[in-house]
């Protein structure tokens, strides 16, 4: 396309024909200025501040709705083109409260500083101004809705990027105003939830920023601080497999609010709820505040020596009694690379390759054949342009919000047809072209069965491991392989979520997959946990040390650790009651060993029964290192706050345990050191198609009631656990018995009552839900919560009404 | 149909061929809708509507619907009912909604009513618009409850002026020019209400 000048502010710029005039000076640096324009929403163009002046037009025209043509000629700060700016200005503060003392915006409002350049200095509007009354939206969003400047940013926000149709304009003229649906649903402790509902979207947070004014802000922060008292810190999210960048914000050395860092590679202009609000834990009164160690007596706090000397010896005891390897150590996959290093490292020198961060994996089958680390061979700005894609076990929007806002993109944008072989029927915010729901024990079948119909297809010859697993292939799964293979689609992929990745058979339906990504020329994405690839890369597993250095006998991996219990283990920043998908078992083995050191962010209640020692360390926020996304990205983080009370950033209780427990190799004077022992570079991702079909499928008794199991989005990890205002989300539900109506009505039991379930010895009371998005014979019942966790993993219950 | 475009256009005048339809109200003996061709002078459409009610003189009269400028009645008395006709006398045939006033009404209480219809018929879509018809609608509300000032006068312009060609649709114009037409040909009327012009002896 042949580029074409124009001429602004005399100024001569190049541009592409059709190219909106305010993207133009804005590349060349020129400002005009704007509150409804965002460059990725579409243009309402209904401020009318950027008018400017164009030649020949009759009139000024908005700059973010007029397209340039060649010879163009404009003119930003002609008497015309400012007096239709400070007209507009002029409008929008005479009803605006102008309240900026008490404005949460203040200091980081675009009318505020706009006012300054447009505005007049006193205001010729005698008339009352107008009031608007303010709405519980819910606990993440505050509101003050006078303030609003109806320039719809947040409206087109959560229709066009989160695909919700949550906020909407209502009313005309002076008496418009933005609302939340009426039929929309209401947090559970929403305040006045009669009158509106909340806006329930995982990415909602972003109309905070959206929002010129101060009309949205957020909620959990509201009067904590004024923007220019803060400090930025640059952090990543360690939440999900994006990494998404933010700035936590301080005031005086305390965490108060997070905001976006953009960063086009990976999270663009936005952040997920999770990103953004996680960080509200960190002055949760539930914090870990000194070093603990429980005695005949019981608890007591204690100084760090103390606590480190016992753990030592502890773990030393157990050492020279029972033998390294019965010792493990498990880690959570949200922590940095630095402290899983270092805790592989310190477990392996003790002499146990005992070590692992995948507590709700079930199948270690393929371990040894896997890649560096399970990740995506799409980079995530691609995501956008995928045309033809297969979730597999995954419910994107909720599990990598920020790759769900992408892939509805390539859905809308792109007309990419997507389908779904899921064991649970997800709402997703894309439309799907195909949605196959079947229960667990038929997942590796229906994938091998779209195997079968590819190779139908495209005549290419079926492996014989895949055939053996196929059965007749039905319409849903021929209609899947007809998609994927349809048109001259060029940007295909195979997207392997958490419920694949921690499926009974997940090595089957990893092979699986690579295959038809071959025959079909698609990606494989595995999107596993957090830094989960981090941890891969730091050695925090049984089969490799960092860098996936060969390890001489394979330890134990994470199921196997706490299936039967070891002598001693060393938990780092988990609770593997609530973060284990096996938790009833994790319990007993926890409570049967000898002797536990927890490293940990919060008091745990599960810990108080099985725990020796506590090392309180750093939250997530006041730890500075290194995550790594599902696409290899090396990102830094830096601590924005000094940790709490007595807690130590996890490197040095590690290193001083390392001390302690006199192993070689732990002199680090600072992160650096660290960092040096274990050289990052951006790590490339390996075929993953080196698994093969385990030939031993997993027996399931198909007249059998089974607990299907997920955690929800924050219930993930302690970090999310403890951040308050997430908990009061409409993603956060209360644990509970779901049945679909048919099995429902087959086991003779009513939604709404209480049930008994009873999982071997294991006995449980929850209330029943009616739950049509799953497959007969599933009972779900997530997993994070204390009142499930006793139960264990997938396995036959039982359920009795009463 | 049967006698062609050719022969419908030559009932009116160049550049305004064929009939229009009128509908005449407001201060006339008969109102209602006159399908005339196009270009009759505004007399005889008058006298077809019965002339002015109650033997009354002519004031002013809004000839294309409320958004167009109003025209004083000498100016009105000598034009014709097309779009060149109307468009000379500084006004436009616009919807063809001919408002016709008597010599005792209130300009300043028309404008009111006029300036509130567009406050309230405004989407609220873009902002000189959504805020400025409020505003115009407020001020000529005080002026004509008397506690109008002098500034207020230069003010309502203004905001007219800022309306003017900076919407997105044509509502914004159609509010701001009876504003400005109103000021310019009645603005004494706007004065005699504002207290600080007009001392108690
Ligand atoms: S939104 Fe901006 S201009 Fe309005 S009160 Fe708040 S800081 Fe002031
Ligand atoms: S609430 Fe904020 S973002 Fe939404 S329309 Fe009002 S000013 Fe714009
Ligand atoms: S930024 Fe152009 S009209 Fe709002």
């Amino acid at each position: 396309m042949s580029t074409i000048n124009i001429e602004v502010d005399g100024q001569t710029l190049e541009a592409n024909p059709g190219q909106m005039l305010i993207e133009v000076t804005d590349q060349a640096g020129i400002h005009i200025p704007r509150f409804c324009y965002h460059p990725k929403l579409s243009i309402a163009a209904n401020c009318r501040m950027c008018l400017v002046d164009v030649e020949k037009a009759p009139k000024p025209l908005p700059a973010c709705a007029t397209p340039v043509n060649d010879g163009m000629v404009v003119r930003t700060q002609s008497e015309r083109a400012r007096s239709a700016q400070n007209g507009t200005m002029e409008f929008l503060l005479i009803n605006h409260p102008l309240d900026c003392p008490i404005c949460d915006q203040g200091g980081e409002c675009p009318l505020q500083d706009q006012s300054i350049e447009y505005g007049a200095n006193a205001s010729r509007y005698h008339e009352n101004k107008r009031q608007v009354k303010n709405d519980d939206i819910g606990p993440l969003i505050a509101t003050w809705m006078t303030r609003c400047i109806q320039c719809t940013r947040c409206v087109r926000f959560s229709e066009e990027i989160a695909g919700v149709m949550e906020l909407g304009m209502v009313g005309r003229g002076e008496h418009s105003m933005i609302k939340t649906h009426p039929d929309g649903e209401a947090t559970p402790d929403q305040v006045g939830a009669a009158l509106c509902s909340s806006v329930n979207s995982e990415v909602s947070g972003n109309v905070i920023e959206l929002c010129p004014v101060g009309a949205l802000t957020a909620r959990p922060s509201k009067y904590a601080a004024r923007v220019w008292e803060m400090q930025n810190h640059a952090q990543i999210s360690p939440h999900d497999c994006v990494g998404a960048n933010l700035n936590v914000q301080t005031l005086r050395g305390e965490i108060i609010r997070a905001m976006v860092r953009e960063n086009h590679q990976v999270n663009g202009y936005w952040l997920a709820d999770r990103d953004r609000y996680g960080y509200e834990s960190v002055y949760a009164d539930t914090r870990l505040k000194r070093p603990m160690i429980k005695d005949q007596s019981g608890w007591r706090e204690v100084g760090w020596e103390t606590a480190l000397r016992h753990a030592a010896a502890g773990l030393n005891t157990v050492k020279q009694r029972d033998g390294a390897t019965k010792m493990g150590a498990l880690a959570n996959p949200s922590r940095t690379v630095e402290e899983l290093f270092l805790l592989q490292k310190l477990m392996r020198v003790l002499g146990s390759d005992n070590v692992d961060h995948r507590l709700r994996q079930d199948d270690f089958r393929d371990d040894l054949l896997a890649p560096l680390y399970p990740g995506s061979e799409l980079e995530i700005i691609q995501f956008e342009s995928l045309d033809r894609v297969l979730l597999l076990g995954s419910n994107i929007r909720k599990e990598q919000p920020l790759l769900g806002v992408a892939l509805r993109q390539a859905a809308v944008n792109n007309a990419a047809s997507i389908s779904a072989i899921n064991m649970l029927d997800y709402d997703f915010h894309f439309p799907l072209a195909n949605t196959h729901i079947v229960s667990p024990g038929d997942m590796v079948t229906s994938l091998a069965n779209v195997a079968v119909a590819v190779s139908g297809i495209t005549g290419v010859s079926l492996d014989a491991d895949i055939q053996k697993r196929a059965t007749d292939t039905n319409a849903q799964e021929q209609a899947i392989a007809a998609s994927l293979l349809s048109g001259d689609a060029k940007n295909k992929a195979i997207i392997m979520g958490a419920s694949a990745l921690n499926h009974f058979e997940a090595s089957a339906l990893s092979a699986i997959s690579a295959w038809i990504c071959e025959q079909i020329g698609a990606k494989l994405v595995k999107l596993p946990e957090a830094n989960s690839a981090g941890a891969w890369l730091a050695g925090c597993v049984p089969h490799r040390a960092e860098h996936g250095k060969e390890v001489a006998k394979t330890g134990l991996n994470a199921k196997a650790m706490l299936a039967k219990p070891l002598s001693a283990y060393l938990l780092y920043d988990l609770e593997p009651g609530l973060d284990a998908s096996r938790s009833g078992e994790a319990l007993s083995s926890l409570e049967t060993a000898d002797f536990v050191v927890q490293c940990a962010a919060f008091v745990s209640d599960e810990a108080m029964n099985y725990a020796d020692v506590l090392l309180p360390i750093a939250h997530y926020t006041e730890n500075s290192g290194t995550y790594i996304n599902c696409e290899g990205r090396v990102q830094a983080s830096r601590a924005a706050a000094d940790p709490f009370g007595e807690a130590r950033p996890g490197w040095k209780v590690l290193r001083v345990l390392g001390n302690y427990l006199e192993l070689e190799g732990f002199d680090y004077i600072d992160l650096a050191d660290v960092q040096d022992d274990y050289v990052l570079g951006d790590e490339q991702i390996v075929s993953q198609s080196g698994a093969s079909v385990n030939d031993s499928p997993v027996k399931i008794d198909s007249k059998a009631i089974y607990r299907y199991v997920e955690t929800p989005m924050y219930r993930l990890d302690a970090s999310l656990r403890h951040a308050a205002a997430l908990q009061q989300t409409m993603d956060t539900p209360t644990p509970a018995v779901g049945l679909n109506e048919k099995t429902l009505v087959g086991l003779g039991l009513a939604a709404g009552a209480e049930v008994s379930v009873r999982q071997g010895e294991i006995e449980l009371k929850l209330l029943l839900e009616l739950d049509n998005r799953l497959p007969d014979n599933q009972a779900f019942i997530p997993a994070g919560y204390a009142e499930t966790s006793s139960l264990s993993g997938y396995e036959p219950i039982t359920l009795e009404a009463g | 149909m049967r006698r062609g475009g050719e022969w419908f256009r030559d009932l009116g005048v160049k550049n305004s061929g064929g009939t229009k339809l009128f509908s005449v109200s407001g201060h006339v003996e008969k109102p209602g809708n006159f399908e005339v061709p196009m270009g009759m002078p505004f007399k005889e459409l008058l006298e077809m509507a019965g002339g002015v009610w109650k033997g009354r003189k002519l004031k002013a009269v809004i000839p294309g619907g409320s958004s167009v400028p109003v025209v004083p009645a000498e100016t009105m008395l000598e034009a014709n009912m097309d779009y060149d006709g109307l468009s000379e006398i500084g006004s436009a045939i616009g919807a063809g909604s001919v408002i016709v006033m008597d010599e005792t009404t209130c300009m300043v209480s028309v404008l009111e009513r006029l300036t509130y219809f567009y406050h309230e018929e405004s989407c609220g879509q873009c902002t000189p618009c959504r805020e400025g018809t409020g505003w115009l609608y407020r001020i000529v509300k005080r002026i004509n409850n008397g506690t109008g000032t002098l500034e207020d006068l230069d003010t309502l312009l203004d905001v007219a002026n800022r309306i003017e060609g900076h919407t997105i649709c044509a509502l914004g114009d159609a509010a701001a020019w009876p504003v400005q037409s109103f000021l310019k040909h009645y603005r004494h009327e706007f004065e005699a209400k504002i207290p600080a012009l007009n001392p108690p002896d």
